[in-house]
C-alpha cells in the first residue's frame, strides 16, 4: 500500500481531555496500520463549529478557517488537509470554496489575516478522513487488514448530518449514503441497511441550547438501532458520537427507556479488527462500554 | 452604493440581500415547502424557511427579524441537500439570525442565539475551544442558583466524561489554545471591522 501523507486538522474536540479524545486516539491507531502519515498543522486553531456564526458573524468565522488553510498551504505545503471531524471539514471546505468563489471576500479574508502575516492562497483540498479511507485506501484494502473480523455483531452505521451534508462524499446519495455499512462489512461485522435513522439530525450543537428538542431525536435515533437488533453504533461525526452516547442516562429518565447501547467511530472498530489493543483502539474512552469489542481486542 | 440604499430604503429584500449572508438568494425561492419538511427542528418553527423568504418579499421586516424560527437551525443541511433551485438555506437562516442580533431585534433569552455568543467567547480567548469552560458557562447563564441547579442535573454525566477522560478538570486552569491568541484576536477583529463596515443603512 502506498504511503500517504497528509497536512492533519484535529480539532479542538480531539485534544486530550476533551469529549472526543478517544476518536483522535482510535484514528492515529487506525492510520498507522494503513501506512498513513498525518502531520498537524501547526498552531491550528477552532473552525468556530456549527454554532459559531451565533458569535462570529460571517467573515470573521470564514477566516479563522481561512487561518488554518494558510498554515497548512504554508508549512505542510503539496499535502491535502485531513480532518476526522465533520464540523472542521465541513468549515474549512466552506471557507476554502467560498473564498475561492468570491473575490472580495478572498480580499477580505487576506485583509484579516495579514495582521498576523499570513496569506491565503486556497488551493489544497480539504478532505474528511472517511473519504481518504473510501477514495484512496478502498474497502478491499481495508478487508486485507483485519486480523481479527468482528463476526457475529450487529452494527447500525449512523452516519449523521455534516458528514453527508452539503458536501458528502462523492458518488454518495445524501439519503441513504453507503459508505459507513461497507467500513462495516470490510471489518467483518453485519452492517444493518433497515436503520432508518442513518442520516437523521441528533440536534448538533442544539443539544446544548435546546436539549429536549435535541434529545427527542437522539432517542429516535437509538430506538431505531435498538428496534434493528443493533449491537452497537457506529459514527464517523465527534458530535453524534457524543450527543447519542452522552445522555442516555437522561433520555432512560424521560422516555422509560432501557437504552445501554454503546457508540463507536469507525476507526474503533477499524483498530480492533487490526488486531491493536483496547487502549489503542481507545475503549476505555466510551462511558456505554463496548463489551462485545473488548472481548474481541482482548483475544 | 449609496445611491441604491437610498432607492431601495423601503425594501426589505434589499436590505437582506445587502446585508445577509447568501442574502441575494431569497428571491429564488420558489414556495415548494421541501425545506419545511426536512428540517429536523420543522415542527418547532413559528415560520419555515419558505415562509421567512415570502414575508422577507411582503417586507414583513420586524416579524422576520424578531422571530425565533432562524435560532432552531441545527445546521444539518438537509435543506441545502433537498431545495430544488439550490438556495444555500442554512447559511440564510444563520446571516438572518445573526442579522437579526446585530439590530438587535432577536428574541430575548433565545438559548441558541446565547449558546452561539457563549462559544465564540469562548473559542476566542485561546483561540481552541475550552469544553469544560463552555460547560459552565451555559450552566450559569441565567445565574448563579440556575447554574448550580443546572451542574446538580448534569453531576453523573459530568462524573462519567471525566472517568472516560473525555473532560479535564483543570482546563479551568487554561487549557488548549494557540500559541498566540493576541495574533489571532488582531485578525479576528480586523475581520470584525471589514464586516461592519460593510453593513450597509437601511434604518
Amino acid at each position: 500500500m502506498a504511503k500517504i501523507e497528509l497536512s492533519f486538522y484535529p480539532g479542538c474536540s480531539s485534544q486530550k481531555g476533551a469529549t472526543s479524545s478517544n476518536y483522535l486516539v482510535s484514528a492515529q491507531t487506525m492510520c498507522e496500520e494503513l501506512d498513513i502519515t498525518l502531520n498537524e498543522i501547526p498552531d491550528w486553531n477552532c473552525c468556530g463549529a456549527s454554532i459559531g456564526y451565533g458569535g462570529g458573524g460571517e467573515l470573521p468565522r470564514l477566516t479563522l478557517s481561512a487561518r488554518n488553510i494558510a498554515l497548512s498551504e504554508e508549512h505542510n505545503a503539496g499535502q491535502e488537509i485531513v480532518s476526522p471531524c465533520a464540523a472542521c471539514w465541513l468549515n474549512t471546505r466552506e471557507a476554502k470554496e467560498r473564498l475561492n468563489e468570491d473575490e472580495k471576500m478572498m480580499q477580505d479574508a487576506n485583509t484579516a489575516l495579514a495582521e498576523g502575516g499570513l496569506r491565503f492562497k486556497g488551493e489544497v483540498n480539504v478532505r474528511h478522513m472517511v473519504e481518504v479511507l473510501v477514495e484512496d485506501i478502498g474497502f478491499d484494502a481495508i478487508k486485507e487488514k483485519v486480523k481479527k473480523p468482528l463476526e457475529g455483531l450487529k452494527i447500525a452505521g449512523y452516519v449523521g448530518c455534516q458528514t453527508n451534508r452539503p458536501f458528502g462524499i462523492a458518488g454518495e446519495s445524501f439519503e441513504n449514503p453507503q459508505y459507513l455499512d461497507k467500513i462495516v462489512e470490510a471489518v467483518g461485522a453485519d452492517s444493518i441497511p433497515t436503520f432508518e435513522k442513518k442520516v437523521q439530525c441528533c440536534g448538533g450543537a442544539l443539544a446544548f441550547s435546546e436539549p429536549e428538542k435535541s434529545q427527542e431525536m437522539i432517542h429516535g435515533i437509538i430506538e431505531a438501532a435498538y428496534d434493528n437488533g443493533a449491537d452497537m453504533i457506529v459514527t464517523p461525526c465527534p458530535l453524534c458520537q457524543a450527543n447519542v452516547e452522552i445522555y442516555q442516562d437522561q433520555i432512560n429518565e424521560t422516555y422509560g427507556t432501557k437504552f445501554d447501547m454503546p457508540v463507536v467511530y469507525y476507526s474503533t472498530l477499524m483498530s480492533v479488527a487490526f488486531g491493536r489493543n483496547a487502549t489503542d483502539a481507545a475503549l476505555n474512552g466510551h462511558i456505554i462500554k463496548a463489551k462485545k469489542l473488548e472481548e474481541i481486542a482482548s483475544k | 452604493m449609496s445611491t441604491n440604499s437610498q432607492k431601495y430604503r423601503n425594501s426589505f429584500l434589499k436590505e437582506v440581500e445587502a446585508n445577509v449572508e447568501e442574502g441575494e438568494w431569497v428571491k429564488m425561492c420558489m414556495q415548494c415547502g421541501v425545506c419545511a419538511g426536512s428540517c429536523p427542528l420543522g415542527k418547532h418553527w413559528d415560520h419555515p424557511p419558505q415562509e421567512i423568504f415570502m414575508m422577507i418579499r411582503a417586507g414583513k421586516r420586524e416579524e422576520v427579524l424578531s422571530s425565533d424560527s432562524m435560532w432552531m437551525c441545527t445546521s444539518c443541511y438537509n435543506c441545502i441537500a433537498r431545495c430544488p433551485r439550490g438556495l444555500p438555506i442554512t447559511h440564510i437562516m444563520h446571516g438572518l439570525a445573526v442579522y437579526s442580533k446585530r439590530l438587535g431585534l432577536m428574541p430575548d433569552n433565545q438559548p441558541t442565539a446565547e449558546f452561539g455568543q457563549i462559544f465564540w467567547d469562548n473559542l476566542m480567548k485561546k483561540g481552541r475551544v475550552n469544553e469544560l469552560k463552555m460547560g459552565l458557562s451555559m450552566y450559569f447563564k441565567d445565574g448563579f442558583s440556575q447554574g448550580i441547579k443546572n451542574a446538580m442535573a448534569n453531576q453523573k454525566l459530568g462524573q462519567n466524561m471525566m472517568k472516560a477522560k473525555r473532560m479535564n478538570a483543570m482546563e479551568i486552569m487554561g487549557g488548549h489554545g494557540v500559541n498566540s491568541p493576541g495574533d489571532l484576536a488582531k485578525i479576528i477583529k480586523k475581520a470584525q471591522e471589514i464586516e461592519d463596515g460593510n453593513i450597509q443603512d437601511f434604518s
